[in-house]
């Protein structure tokens, strides 16, 4: 019998939604396929684990850093074992948001303009004349995030330079790096990326219109918060642009098995690219499972024709 | 910050590599568990089928009794048919508010308060108003004020909740002339005194305190618990009434519960009966006693200048007071990352107040442990002072959305 190891929670402040994440794909597995499904944290008692039962295939889902940033990708291989999910480099482009715009930017794709400054720069130089120059630059409304981080952790939306300072504050709690992007208005949209045998498919896209002013922490995992629409309410050429801009993600950004990109699309229907998530969640309130969800597929046999794919990658 | 978010922040507190200074679970591995288990061992041979049994709603005759000895500690006397056994003193809480309070009705509660009656006010639709504590607990002052102030309003208050012995959160301890004071005032407002007493017999010095229903038992409830002095585990708790109320309790909780757990109730009356139970109290205390002071030396040695804490004389908790500015409820983040946990103080109002206050408790990790994560959060306060220097202080730094309760900005009653 096969033996899978599903990996999740960590130290991240992303843990608890990646300790359900890890619950659900791995109920999903037990119940599509006929192998053992262990799941297990990523601790002092993980390398242990995995050299003694060297599981034919892992399937990490955490989230935040370790999990997106690479870092536990490049142990799995330095230990030989088959992964589902991307390459620790490729995770850590998608993670970077700032690089990740820059490369989707260089690959004609639209996205918010921005600027990613450390706190040390603000510390230097002065916030006050710092975030002046900023709202000179970008305007408002602006979104403020983490460069490195996920679920909306940090990020807020600023509407007045009276709010642009504690937007800071709450980005820096979570990230030495703080993203400052304008603010499109328009319609959200997320649209995930299976690859399969005949390469990536773009899943039918899902809008998102959350009850609060942005799509937030509480939004996104609190069941009644948010409304969701599969297929997003767009015309079917602009359905078509979001999937293109989101393979072109998966594909610059040297992603593999499974992303997922979150885009706003404007008033003329151009999809503005946000980020790409190299581990989407996949909680009962995450927007990947619903997509497979509308194209018929089910979440236990997609994610075993990933490890079939993890596996014969060796 | 959302509510969400905090107890996202939480679930990563559970982990061993974080020092929780966050949560309320008594160190029961202090209990001697051999005796434990020669005593719930005894139970079932001799009475398991009792045991294993439903019970009386109001609790079991015996270990009614049994509370009077425990109670006799903090001068509290009554009769055994006073007492009303409960799952937990939280639901003893719960049902003298069901019973008393109708929605909108006015609770006067401490500022800061615990959480977990906040919980059951705000369910019951109760208009709970905090009134300020100094260093020895709930102003008599500020009680007057309240009391006034609402009158001026044409409104009366319901209830006064306090926890007058090693406050949760707070960490004071009301002094007998300040209840006397306290329940002279509740008597005269026509206030019922819902007094909550579960640290009583945790204090480090001297005698307990005597209770402020040892004073006159007229207008006053008191509830007691054995979570702290024998296990939380067990749940099980009680309140004294007065015939009347006790009657209405008794009807309360048989709706609710049937009859609390005859299990864990025989086992803590076996347990009183036939084991050293002041011993073991006697070993919480000092065990409490020596965290608090590796939690109080190591915040006086580590903590920025700006920072004062309470010194509490018994109980689980101090309450920190953070230097101008800082917003302990957005440094939580920052907190997490660096592995340390605490509650923010806006988890003990239901104003939205607290931004500059945090509850550290000492109750659960070891003293090396408590010294380790005071070190951490020195780190974490000096960092937030840095960024509050670069992007300036300012109440606009409590960015609360106001949709979060208090008991969302705390962790589960089972975070280390």
């Amino acid at each position: 019998m096969s033996s899978y190891l599903v990996l999740s929670g960590g130290l991240s402040p992303e843990r608890d939604v990646s300790l359900r994440s890890g619950r659900r794909v791995a109920e999903a597995l037990r119940l599509a396929g006929d192998a053992e499904v262990r799941e297990a944290d990523v601790d002092l008692s993980l390398i242990t684990l995995l050299r003694t039962h060297r599981p034919d295939c892992v399937i990490p889902l955490l989230h935040g850093a370790a999990g997106e940033d690479g870092a536990l990708r490049d142990v799995l291989t330095s230990l030989g074992l088959p992964y589902v999910g991307s390459t620790g480099e490729s995770a850590r482009l998608a993670f970077d948001k700032p690089v990740a715009k820059t490369l989707l930017a260089r690959a004609g794709v639209s996205t918010p303009a921005a600027v990613a400054l450390p706190h040390a720069t603000f510390r230097e130089l002065g916030a006050t004349e710092v975030l002046a120059g900023i709202r000179e630059l970008l305007g408002l409304p602006l979104i403020v995030k983490p460069t490195k981080g996920g679920s909306a952790l940090g990020a807020s939306l600023v509407k007045s330079a009276e709010e642009f300072p504690s937007a800071m504050v709450g980005a820096f709690a979570y990230s030495d790096v703080a993203l400052m992007e304008q603010c499109i208005v328009g319609t959200e949209v997320a649209i995930s990326v299976l690859d399969t045998d005949e390469g990536p498919v773009a899943l039918p896209p899902v809008e998102i219109v959350p009850q609060a002013e942005i799509y937030d922490y509480n939004a996104r995992y609190t069941a009644g918060t948010t409304e969701f629409f599969v297929p997003a309410r767009v015309p079917s050429d602009i359905a078509a642009e979001c999937g293109r801009v989101a393979l072109l993600a998966h594909e610059v950004l040297g992603l593999r098995d499974w992303s997922r990109t979150d885009v706003i699309v404007d008033a003329s229907g151009t999809p503005w690219f946000l980020e790409t998530n190299a581990a989407p969640g996949m909680t009962e309130t995450s927007l990947f499972p619903q997509s497979l969800h509308a194209a018929g597929l089910s979440l236990g046999d997609a994610v075993l024709r990933l490890v079939d794919r993890a596996r014969s990658r060796g | 910050m959302q509510a969400s978010e905090i107890r996202a922040l939480f679930a990563v507190a559970s982990r061993p590599e974080v020092v929780s200074l966050a949560g309320g679970m008594p160190f029961v591995q202090a209990l001697n568990m051999e005796l434990m288990a020669e005593t719930v061992g005894r139970l079932l041979r001799e009475r398991g089928a009792v045991a294993l049994q439903y019970g009386s709603g109001q609790g079991d005759v015996a270990l009614r009794e049994q509370i009077l000895e425990v109670m006799a500690d903090v001068k509290v006397s009554a009769h055994p048919d006073d007492i009303v056994v409960t799952t937990g003193s939280q639901m003893a809480l719960d049902l003298v508010t069901r019973v008393f309070c109708d929605p909108g009705d006015v609770v006067l509660v401490e500022a800061p308060s615990y959480v977990g009656a906040l919980g059951v006010f705000r369910a019951y639709e109760c208009d709970v108003v905090h009134v300020a504590m100094d260093d020895q607990g709930l102003s008599p002052v500020a009680l007057e004020e309240a009391i006034t102030a609402l009158a001026a309003q044409g409104r009366k208050a319901k209830m006064l909740y306090t926890i007058p012995s090693f406050h949760n959160p707070a960490g004071v301890t009301q002094g007998q002339d300040r209840r006397t004071e306290i329940l002279a005032i509740a008597q005269r407002a026509g206030v019922l005194l819902l007094e909550d007493d579960p640290y009583g017999l945790l204090g480090f010095e001297g005698e307990p305190p005597a209770a402020i229903r040892s004073h006159d038992e007229e207008g006053v409830i008191y509830l007691g618990s054995f979570s702290k002095t024998i296990a939380s585990g067990l749940r099980v708790g009680w309140a004294v009434a007065p015939h009347g109320v006790r009657e209405k309790l008794v009807l309360a909780a048989e709706s609710a519960v049937l009859c609390p757990s005859n299990y864990s109730q025989l086992t803590i009356s076996e347990y009183l009966s036939t084991q050293p139970w002041r011993e073991q109290i006697k070993a919480y205390r000092e065990l409490y006693r020596e965290r608090r002071d590796a939690l109080l030396e190591s915040l006086e040695q580590l903590m920025p200048p700006g920072t004062s804490w309470t010194t509490p004389a018994g109980g689980f908790y101090s309450w920190v007071t953070l230097p101008h500015g800082l917003d302990a409820k957005a440094m939580l983040p920052r907190a997490v990352s660096a592995l340390v946990a605490y509650v923010p103080g806006t988890g003990f109002y239901v104003n939205g107040q607290g931004h500059e206050h945090m509850r550290l408790s000492y109750c659960y990790p070891e003293p090396e442990r408590i010294r380790e994560g005071v070190r951490r959060l020195a780190g974490v306060i000096e960092g937030e002072l840095e960024i509050a220097a670069t992007f300036g202080t300012s109440s606009a730094l409590h960015a609360d959305s106001g949709s979060s309760t208090p008991e969302s900005n705390v962790p589960a009653p089972n975070l280390q």
